[in-house]
């Protein structure tokens, strides 16, 4: 069964097209937030690969096609950025400044839990840019010595925490301006966040997109320069 | 071919970005470099929102499936995370939800004071 499958350029792709296209059915479906298309594709591929013994590697390398989207996909965002870029421009200190106040809040809680938990310090590190797009988190942690595997895992577990939580907090905070919740989805939960703030509306989606980036730049200019109180 | 102009457009600006990866020495990914240069790129005139807008949107719509594959990696780091799975995933939980709440309600704050004062 592996030797046959892990050649296939197409089988794993076609798998994780299938799982997402299922999680979306079920979604409709229920209507429950908890299922989320993202979520219920990862856990069935998941219990897939470990039923029919392949490894994770092997499903990887599989789905090249799909991480070679990810990059030029990123970048697209700053389209429909652009176009909300005139309605943007006159709320950008109120933008700037709640990405600021999310970043440091989610920062110092962070820090402060860790040190009263305990954790190691490769540990904490590697927790701390877990609000950040997957690349930047990824070389922040590297760079101050933290777990890469466990980053990922942070950043992708809170990236579809945003995703699966967000509609939901906007209600119960009662976010209504799109702008408030694009920074929200952005800040707190990177671009996993960002592909459902771009379902709500198009200026949530651009607003998150904007945010998710000030919000990377942000924590990489403030973990360096306290790396050593850490 | 205006898909595949589009498409050539999109990927020439994801290799300008991973040339300015590869060049400056910060932590910054190649996406959003490339994110800027389409920005300004879009913003001095260079390029019409025309000539990106329908290949954009596709790649824009399929963002959610690409982000399925990193989630199943979890599979490589579970026994490390397994260890310390309460506290992790109670700081994990509890930031992301902090995060939202205080970045979404101060912008909602300034942003209805700004109105008030037009």
């Amino acid at each position: 069964m592996n030797e046959l499958l892990s050649p296939s350029g197409y089988f794993f792709v076609a798998l994780t097209l299938c799982a997402y296209a299922l999680g979306t059915l079920i979604q409709r479906r229920w209507r429950y937030a908890l299922l989320n298309p993202i979520v219920l594709a990862a856990a069935g591929i998941m219990a897939v690969l470990t039923l029919l013994d392949i490894p994770n590697e092997t499903y990887q390398a599989g789905c090249g096609i799909l991480s070679y989207l990810l990059t030029p996909a990123t970048i697209c965002l700053a389209i429909s950025f652009y176009e909300q870029f005139q309605t943007l421009k006159k709320q950008l200190p109120a933008v700037l400044l709640g990405v600021a106040a999310g970043t440091v809040s989610c920062l110092g809680f962070l820090w402060v839990v860790g040190k009263l938990l305990g954790l190691d310090r490769a540990l904490l590190v590697s927790l701390l840019p877990k609000s950040i797009t997957t690349a930047i988190g990824l070389s922040l942690s590297q760079e101050l010595g933290g777990i890469a595997a466990v980053t990922t895992a942070c950043i992708v577990v809170t990236g579809a925490l945003g995703n699966i939580l967000g509609p939901w907090l906007c209600r119960l905070l009662k976010l209504r301006s799109p702008i408030a919740q694009g920074v929200a989805f952005g800040t707190a939960s990177h671009v996993i966040g960002t592909s459902r703030a771009v379902e709500l509306s198009e200026m949530a989606g651009a607003v998150s997109s904007f945010s998710l980036t000030i919000a990377g730049l942000l924590t990489v200019v403030l973990l360096s320069f306290l790396a050593q109180y850490i | 071919m205006k898909y595949l102009r589009q498409i050539l457009l999109i990927f020439l600006f994801s290799f300008l970005g991973e040339l300015l990866h590869a060049l400056i020495p910060w932590p910054v990914p190649a996406s959003i470099y490339g994110m800027a240069l389409l920005f300004a790129a879009l913003w001095f005139g260079i390029l019409r929102i025309e000539q990106v807008k329908a290949s954009g949107s596709f790649l824009v719509s399929i963002l959610s499936v690409l982000f399925v594959a990193p989630l199943v990696n979890l599979l490589d780091c579970w026994a490390l995370i397994r260890e310390h799975l309460l506290s992790i995933g109670l700081m994990v939980f509890v930031s992301t939800v902090l995060c939202f709440a205080v970045s979404g309600l101060v912008t909602q704050r300034l942003v209805r004071k700004e109105d008030g004062h037009e």
